[in-house]
């Protein structure tokens, strides 16, 4: 079959259902941040309303509360969420990122226990991985957990877990092996934060919300068969999920073709002809990041994979996101300041994308060794 | 959707990497640019044996009868060696024109006995002039067809010496009329726009090749008892280069796509092109040669080769800014003066 980027009347189909559903059940008030423990059970209510209507997770398996659609129906619906100015995903670190992450590595009896209640928000994961000491050298993780017969003992810290403060599970990188070096010995576990010997400590973020959160261990008991993948093997797994945050999952383009045309819209309400090659280029990028999603998961489909690629598209979309925010503010020229205006809370948080996921450079280093083949340099 | 190239492209373009990588190596760029007609006759004979000329043209007239999503590929490899031959000229603009507007002119074109070359009057100075042998010319609104010996040509100097451009006088006839009025406006729209995307492609190639001689450089040359390439500094520049050059590609192809569908749109997407790839091949010629040092700033070093392409294809068919501004007068409302 050769190139074509038409779409089927299938995929039409899909689109137009999809919308009608958004248009007629798209809250029509903005929901409370779900970084307020009353927004984060507004948009668990929302995650419900989502999934009886089986729009939760439309790329998984019927079984596991999805409509077995294949990736590029998964991006029209990512598309169409965004243009319907859809809530922000409040499940979004379990179903972008350990979803697919348990549907490779995952028993049978994890996948069913686990998946169907990610999907309907019963179960609200966070990622805890960063420490204190381990952020970008993420092989420096610390935090133990050491088999005690059908169980782990963990204790340590676990820091920055994005809605960490309201979340119901953790998926965990502990160090189960303390003699091997770095990034062999770590192990992937699921851990319910309602355990004895859990304790989460909110962090208020840039915007004064409990965005993150800390999380310390003490002796906390966890049954094996919430390790997900081979003990001392994490790390492979954590790359797994690494590759889809950062190549595919995790930012669709509907996200920043949503941010675009309101670019646009700004543009209209108040044009600043200094201003127009920067509202462009934004829009641009936003096109170019939705040719460039639809090309890789284009590929994926016909039997590829993504590897150190997906550092490529972090860059992109977490710089792209700042272009459009950044342009916008400036589009509202001294009203930029003003708590409450249409762009404020939308530039604080795209600051944070060249951090989060591995910060930038820490991609830079990736593509340099890992697609250009340069040497590994000392730091 | 289905955005992925089949392996009939795929192959294709492997059997033509094979070729190029043998037969135009830098060297035999240099022998280009000091060759009278600024290309060799006997590679664009053997490209023309591969159906790679003919590519475009009807199978009826001795083509492959395949459309611009069948050439991207191909001229993304024309950039990769910084190919001095017309595939631009004459394959991705020059026979698709003759064939929609005078097919009787074909012969010889899928031989590649007949170079083509197209003058517009948005560029004055016609590429690949010197060895063109039937030159399609837009002059007062129609597009005339001559013969070679039927024009003056006044050689203007490209920084990129295999370009051959010129300056071309020629006595206008109602026999050189091909099209005129409203279908000559139309063709001269979608030349404009197949050069801008043809250079596009190009561009991606030569990207491509300027990345990858950095980086074999940096893995090689050694200051303070290391790789250059082990530096943050370095690794990052190029990292830079490589996100631009791979979120320029898919424009690219898209572009093509429209080119050949004439989708509405086709302006804005082959402005897209236009843009991101002028742009990502600007910034591999910086990174290249800082990269590089001192001899990447010689004539001796094969670089410039491909650094002067690019600046004078980043240049031709509008810049960076003339598309974004063109894709701007398309999604943003003009203002009121
Ligand atoms: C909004 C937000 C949400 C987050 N959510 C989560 C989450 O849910 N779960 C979780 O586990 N973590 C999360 N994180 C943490 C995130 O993954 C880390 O912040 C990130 O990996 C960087 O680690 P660090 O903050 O310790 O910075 P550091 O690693 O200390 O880096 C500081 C600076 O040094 C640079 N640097 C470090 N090493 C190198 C190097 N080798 N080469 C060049 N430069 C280098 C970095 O690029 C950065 O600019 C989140 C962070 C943010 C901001």
């Amino acid at each position: 079959m050769a190139l074509d980027l038409t779409f089927t009347e299938d995929e039409e189909a899909f689109r137009a259902e999809a919308r009608v559903w958004l248009e007629a059940n798209v809250p029509a008030q903005p929901l409370a941040s779900f970084d307020t423990r009353e927004g984060f059970e507004q948009h668990r209510a929302w995650e419900r309303t989502l999934h009886d209507a089986g729009w939760a997770v439309v790329s998984w398996p019927v079984e596991y509360g999805g409509r077995g659609v294949n990736l590029v129906e998964w991006l029209i619906f990512e598309e169409e969420y965004y243009r319907a100015g859809a809530p922000g995903r409040v499940g979004q670190n379990g179903l972008f990122l350990l979803g697919p992450t348990l549907m490779d590595f995952g028993t049978p009896d994890q996948k069913a226990r686990f998946l169907p209640r990610m999907a309907r928000a019963d179960d609200i994961w966070c990622q805890g991985w960063s420490e204190p000491d381990a952020g970008s050298d993420l092989a420096g993780i610390r935090s133990r957990a050491q088999l005690d017969g059908d169980h782990y003992m963990l204790s340590g810290q676990k820091t920055w877990c994005s809605r960490g403060a309201f979340a119901d599970w953790m998926f965990g990188l502990f160090r189960t092996d303390p003699a091997a070096e770095r990034h062999r010995g770590l192990t992937m576990i699921l851990v319910p934060l309602d355990l004895p010997g859990v304790t989460v400590r909110p962090i208020a973020q840039l915007d004064g919300e409990t965005g993150f959160a800390e999380v310390f261990l003490e002796d906390v008991r966890v049954p094996v068969d919430q390790r997900l993948g081979e003990e001392h093997k994490g790390w492979n797994v954590a790359m797994a999920t690494a590759g889809f945050e950062r190549g595919v999952s995790l930012r669709s383009p509907g996200r920043f073709m949503a941010t675009a045309a309101r670019l646009i819209d700004q543009w209209r309400e108040r044009p600043d002809e200094t201003l127009r090659d920067d509202v462009v280029a934004g829009w641009m990028d936003a096109e170019a990041y939705r040719l460039h999603n639809y090309a890789t998961v284009s590929r994926l489909m016909a039997g590829g994979t993504i590897g150190a690629e997906s550092s490529v598209n972090k860059i992109f979309w977490s710089e792209m996101d700042l272009h459009l925010q950044s342009t916008a503010l400036r589009l509202l020229g001294q009203d930029a300041e003003v708590d409450g205006n249409r762009w404020l809370d939308g530039f604080l948080f795209a600051l944070s994308g060249p951090i989060y996921a591995g910060t930038n450079e820490v991609q830079r280093n990736v593509i340099a060794e890992r697609v250009l083949g340069l040497p590994r340099s000392a730091g | 959707m289905r955005f992925v190239f089949d392996e009939d492209a795929s192959a294709f373009r492997a059997a033509v990497r094979d070729l190029l990588d043998k037969e135009c190596g830098p060297a035999d760029v240099r022998a280009a640019w000091d060759s009278d007609a600024g290309f060799s006759a006997a590679r664009w004979k053997q490209l023309a044996e591969m159906g790679v000329v003919g590519l475009t043209i009807a199978e009826a007239d001795g083509g492959l009868g395949l459309d611009e999503t069948g050439l991207v590929l191909l001229l993304e490899e024309a950039g990769r060696v910084a190919l001095p031959e017309p595939l631009i000229e004459t394959t991705a603009v020059g026979a698709p024109l003759l064939q929609a507007l005078a097919p009787d002119r074909l012969a010889g074109v899928a031989s590649g006995d007949t170079v083509v070359t197209v003058g517009l009057s948005h560029c004055p100075a016609v590429s690949g002039a010197a060895g063109a042998d039937l030159l399609v010319l837009e002059r007062d609104g129609a597009l005339h067809a001559v013969a070679a010996p039927d024009v003056d040509l006044t050689p203007v100097e490209s920084v990129d010496h295999g370009r051959r451009l010129a300056r071309v006088d020629f006595a206008p006839a109602a026999a050189t009329v091909i099209a005129a009025g409203d279908e000559a406006r139309a063709a001269v729209a979608l030349a404009f726009d197949r050069y801008a995307w043809a250079s596009s492609a190009v561009l991606c190639g030569l990207a491509d090749r300027m990345l990858e001689l950095a980086a074999e450089y940096a893995k090689q040359r050694h200051q303070f008892g290391v790789p250059i390439g082990s530096f943050q500094a370095v690794k990052h520049k190029l990292a830079d280069a490589l996100v631009k050059l791979d979120f320029a590609r898919p424009v690219v192809h898209r572009a093509a796509f429209s080119i050949a569908r004439d989708d509405p749109d086709r302006a804005v997407h082959v402005s897209m092109a236009k843009a991101y790839a002028s742009e990502a091949a600007d910034l591999a010629a910086r990174a290249a040669l800082q990269v590089h040092g001192a001899i990447g700033y010689t004539w001796e070093h094969d670089l410039h080769l491909f650094m002067k392409k690019a600046w004078a294809l980043g240049a031709a068919w509008g810049d960076a800014a003339w598309h974004r501004r063109r894709v701007a007068d398309a999604v943003l409302p003009r203002l009121p003066r």
